[in-house]
């Protein structure tokens, strides 16, 4: 059966989560990335949304203006969530986020952000933008229009939007350090038996 | 066919050119992605092949673009000298650009550097960026349409090492790179490497490494041989898709080469994510033209 979220998502929702869990999301997806994540962090601006129990997706989407002047989602898929590692865990304390919709990893800074505020990172496939614009049922708002396209906060509504993977729970688990451990662990030996066969220069 | 006319069939062909590659992938990568599919054995890998593959469809069915990051449009022009519009060429690209934004639609992605303005256009300052080969004699012009992402452009790093770090230096490079940045850009990937003398000349050759088929081996045997070290390397990693392990890392390895200075080894490294959006076009002298990469394809 799936496991779905819905906002406002709380604490007690979370704490079963463990990081390759598979869920789905429905209710309210904000996307925020770079520039709104500096401008709350460096800046001390207020963020035009409210995102106590939230979520938001790290995408810059392809976003059409209708005839009526409401908004279509064209295509929507997950940015590289590390670009945000830099601001995430002050981030979730000023907001109070729950759950954060990405791509890749993030870093360790991000997974005690999660640990000490109860929230989550999950993975939504990269590139499967078209899948996942057709979980968005209505844009029902857009703020800070100033920055353009990819960085405008754009407020979803969704249905089971998903599948997103934990990637980082709320036990201070960080599933894309561990893969990537583990990637580096193996790439010696690896390393080692190649090069024997690369002494081009004698 | 009036200079004029000519210019206009053409940027119209390469706006709708353009538009259609962030739609439907190219062959090779089809094809390449339908095995890795199969050969994948991780439940949660596999999963991830069904919502690539389902992502596929629905954007050919619904005709928008498959990926949300449409990239920077970058063409690879192999120009015949005698090309009849090789002046117009840059101006009908740019134009070709700002119409396929339009029709695409595609994203937003140029922004002014310093002034930090998006154009809204994804036309800008020498962008659409585009490389250059001129080939004596022909009359016909080889372009090749690629939208470079930012998550698959992130990886990309260039070095220059020592002789004695050797081509041993060089495959760690590759490895270094892959397994501490892939994971970020959307793995699969295709690996473009670069060797050469220095690096603008490694990085050019490393982005010109994944404009060739995915499958494709290099003419050198030794390059060959490394490009299968480090595809065999690589995908025994299991980086899977998406960093989420599975079978396999990557698509494939390719590497271009140069010539070099005796005292240097300069190596850089590309990726294309599993959307690798490309697309390979011949243009004729009378504007006749044959699409080369993709099938079945209409305009």
């Amino acid at each position: 059966m799936k496991k779905i979220l819905t906002t406002p998502i709380k604490d007690e929702d979370l704490a079963s989560l463990n990081v390759g869990d598979v869920v789905y999301l429905t209710g309210r997806l904000v996307t925020c990335r770079d520039v709104a994540h500096r401008r709350l962090i460096e800046q001390g601006r207020e963020l035009p949304v409210n995102l106590e129990g939230g979520a938001i997706f790290h995408a810059g989407p392809i976003v059409r203006k209708k005839d009526d002047g409401n908004f279509e989602m064209v295509s929507i898929g997950p940015t590289t969530s590390m670009r945000m590692e830099k601001f995430e865990r002050e981030f979730i304390k000023q907001t109070g986020v729950k759950l954060i919709v990405g791509k890749g990893g993030m870093g360790p800074e991000t997974a005690a952000g999660c640990q000490e505020h109860i929230a989550v990172h999950a993975i939504f496939p990269g590139g499967c933008a078209v899948l996942a614009a057709t979980q968005v049922e209505e844009i029902e708002g857009a703020e800070w229009q100033d920055l353009g396209m990819p960085e405008t906060l754009w407020i979803n509504r969704v249905k089971e939007f998903g599948p997103l993977i934990i990637s980082i729970d709320t036990k201070g688990n960080n599933l894309i350090q561990q893969n990537k451990t583990s990637f580096n662990e193996k790439k010696k030996p690896i390393l080692d038996r190649i090069c024997k066969e690369l002494s081009f220069i004698k | 066919m009036d200079k004029e006319f000519a210019v206009q069939s053409l940027t119209d062909v390469m706006a709708k050119f353009t538009a259609y590659i962030g739609k439907r992938l190219p062959k090779d990568v089809k094809a390449k992605l339908a095995d890795l599919r199969t050969m994948e054995t991780n439940p949660l890998a596999k999963s991830i092949y069904d919502s690539m593959a389902g992502n596929q469809e629905a954007a050919d069915k619904l005709n928008r673009p498959s990926c949300q990051d449409t990239g920077v449009i970058q063409y690879f022009v192999e120009a015949g000298a005698n090309f009849p519009l090789l002046g117009e060429l840059e101006e009908i690209l740019k134009e070709a650009t700002a119409e396929a934004t339009r029709i695409g639609p595609l994203r937003h992605n140029a922004v002014e550097t310093f002034d930090e303005k998006n154009t809204g256009t994804n036309t800008g300052t020498n962008i659409p960026w585009l490389d250059w080969r001129i080939v004596p004699e022909k009359d016909s012009c080889t372009i090749d349409v690629y939208m470079a992402g930012g998550g698959c452009t992130l990886p990309g790093a260039a070095k220059v090492l020592m002789p004695g770090q050797g081509y041993e230096g060089v495959a760690e490079f590759v490895m270094d790179v892959i397994t501490e940045r892939g994971v970020n850009a959307c793995p699969p990937l295709l690996v473009g490497v670069g060797v050469s003398t220095s690096v603008e000349t490694a990085a050019r050759l490393s982005k010109l490494a994944i404009m060739r088929p995915v499958d494709s081996k290099s003419s050198n045997p030794r390059a060959a041989l490394m490009e299968e070290l480090l595809e065999q390397g690589l995908n025994e990693v299991g980086i899977g898709p998406q960093g989420l392990t599975g079978n396999n890392s990557v698509m494939g390895v390719n590497i271009e080469s140069s010539a070099r200075h005796p005292s240097t080894i300069g190596v850089a490294v590309n990726t294309g994510c599993w959307a690798h959006r490309r697309g390979k076009i011949r243009i004729n002298a009378d504007m006749s033209y044959e699409i080369l990469s993709h099938e079945g394809v209409v305009l």
